[in-house]
């Protein structure tokens, strides 16, 4: 798409476009670019001069037994909170669709999380299931389940699941009821009409004609779980114990802040680009102008 | 077609009320952690270590929001406000400027390289905080942006969403109005400031919205670059307040905290719910 009316001038345009790509050239790509260099350096181990190494860094990291663990924590931990937060985001959504009245107020009453900082969601999280003081861990211990996460990896991966699909419910519900409420009723009322029950109607016509708005917050969901869940991770459980819960981002500011082993976090962060770029072309591919809203 | 209300499809009698208790338990689900954090920074700090913690609220509303605001536990609270107010409005602000401009020259000027600029405005979407933490940091230190609030906003207000999201309804302005400014000698400035931005009006709210949100709820970015307590932001602070080792947090402290950290953006939220809503459509078109 191109506007037929357009003003002359070059200088102008450069101008009002230099603000952006300002922004963009030192602070996006100068650190893409110092990364991906970086990967093929390892520092001597008095930082004084750096030594290439090819794909040393590269081959090192995969063949490291963290690092592939890592792998396979992330794509449990993000399937796990996509499929939790749509899971439960789908069936509120149903129900608010079902309403003759109300579902308004419902919508007010469940949106607003979305505005709670991952992190905070963390610590709210880990305050009830604290190992001293949490309310939950206490009720649990009086059934005779002791709960710690500090402890047990399975149950410290469960926290920061729930913790990380709890803020993200508002979010895959506006979509989902948004999404239920353009099917035309008439198909819906037909099927009824044909003696098809609710079950029915859910299985045969509403899951697929809301399949574009699944798959958007499939992808969208994916990307929050590996990116965007940072704060959730480093407040509840600081990617341990025994780094069950060190998702892949996790691990570059681990290694590259905390462990300052620049080569290995600078190829870190080249491998998560290819993931954030496979996402990102994913999302426009195949998703943009598919999804009804 | 008809009106969904009167449709044969929703349920009356038992059915219906299933539904509302389907509806109640999720938003049960919701509430929870919230009001026990609430009842947390209500109450004293030997209700909570004694567990289980009461779940109605006490009467030490006051002395622990004081507390929390005044002092704090590594800096006063009002403090951390303040900085994640100035961030997260910096933010929000500078990405909606700096987008609107380059939308604006994309969308009206042919000029060499408009389409490389498009496009490298495009890949930043690969390229979040996240996966280039350090060299950002490197990059950061060498301009001396270390705890300032320079530090904290610009390098997260490039944004290539609110840039497309402005070029998309700049597309949809009838060209008869630029026509019509240009026959009557006006500047492609003029353009732009008198008929371009009052029509964007809109948009720029519903994107403040978002991105006012997108800012205030930053931890990763914060948490790096700010060392000195005083430069935190409220969101990235909480997680400093408890201490290291085996001494006993300060629960109510905390908790007043937290709450005070999610009280900005769900007023925004619901405060704003239509833009809000519109926001979020919009920006993940």
């Amino acid at each position: 798409m191109e506007k037929r009316v357009i003003f002359k001038g070059v200088w102008l345009p450069l101008l009002l476009i230099a603000p952006q790509m300002l922004i963009t050239a030192v602070f996006f790509f100068y650190p893409a670019g110092q990364a991906v260099w970086q990967s093929l350096f390892i520092p001597d181990p008095f930082g004084l001069s750096m030594q290439y190494v090819g794909l040393g860094n590269f081959e090192y990291l995969l063949s490291d037994p963290y690092y592939r663990a890592s792998f396979l924590t992330t794509a449990i931990f993000s399937t796990l909170v996509t499929l939790v937060s749509m899971g439960l985001a789908l069936y509120l959504a149903v129900l608010a669709d079902r309403l003759i009245k109300g579902s308004g107020t419902y919508r007010t009453l469940l949106i607003w999380p979305y505005a709670v900082a991952p992190a905070v969601a963390g610590v709210l999280w880990m305050f009830m299931f604290n190992t001293r003081v949490g309310v939950i861990t206490w009720y649990l211990g009086q059934l005779g389940y002791d709960w710690n996460h500090v402890l047990n990896g399975t149950e410290a991966m469960g926290l920061v699941v729930i913790a990380s699909a709890w803020g993200r419910i508002s979010y895959n519900f506006l979509f989902f009821l948004a999404g239920l409420q353009s099917i035309p009723r008439s198909v819906i009322e037909a099927a009824a009409i044909d003696g098809a029950g609710f079950w029915t109607r859910f299985r045969t016509i509403v899951f697929p004609l809301l399949s574009p708005t699944t798959f958007f917050l499939l992808v969208v969901n994916i990307v929050y779980a590996f990116f965007e869940t940072f704060g959730v991770i480093h407040t509840i459980t600081a990617g341990g114990p025994q780094q069950s819960t060190t998702i892949l981002v996790y691990k570059v500011y681990a290694d590259g802040f905390v462990g300052q082993d620049l080569g290995s976090s600078a190829a870190q962060s080249v491998i998560l680009l290819l993931v954030v770029g496979a996402l990102t072309v994913l999302q426009f591919k195949y998703v943009e102008r598919k999804v009804h809203y | 077609m008809a009106d969904r209300h009167t449709g044969m499809v929703e349920k009356r009698g038992a059915g219906h009320w299933l539904t509302h208790a389907g509806l109640i338990l999720g938003v049960l689900f919701i509430f929870f952690p919230i009001w026990l954090a609430f009842v947390a920074s209500t109450i004293t700090q030997p209700e909570i270590v004694h567990p289980p913690m009461p779940l109605l609220p006490g009467d030490q509303f006051l002395e622990n929001y004081a507390k929390a605001l005044v002092s704090g536990v590594n800096a006063p609270v009002a403090r951390m406000l303040a900085n994640s107010a100035v961030m997260a409005i910096g933010i929000a602000l500078g990405k909606i400027v700096i987008s609107i401009l380059s939308a604006f020259a994309i969308v009206y000027f042919r000029f060499p390289g408009r389409k490389l600029f498009f496009w490298l405005i495009f890949v930043t979407l690969m390229l979040p905080v996240e996966v280039r933490i350090v060299p950002t940091y490197e990059v950061a230190a060498r301009f001396d942006m270390l705890n300032s609030y320079q530090g904290l906003i610009l390098p997260l207000i490039a944004s290539a969403t609110a840039t497309f999201l402005f070029r998309q309804f700049f597309m949809t302005v009838p060209d008869e109005l630029a026509e019509a400014a240009r026959v009557d000698g006006a500047g492609p400035m003029r353009f732009f400031v008198d008929i371009l931005l009052p029509m964007s009006r809109t948009n720029m709210a519903a994107l403040f919205v978002i991105l006012f949100i997108y800012g205030w709820n930053q931890y990763l970015w914060p948490l790096l670059i700010t060392t000195d307590p005083e430069m935190n932001t409220i969101v990235m602070g909480i997680k400093q307040m408890f201490p290291s080792g085996d001494d006993i947090a300060d629960w109510p402290v905390i908790m007043a905290t937290s709450i005070l950290a999610m009280i900005p953006p769900v007023i925004v939220v619901i405060s704003m719910q239509k833009l809000f809503i519109r926001g979020l459509v919009d920006s993940e078109k």
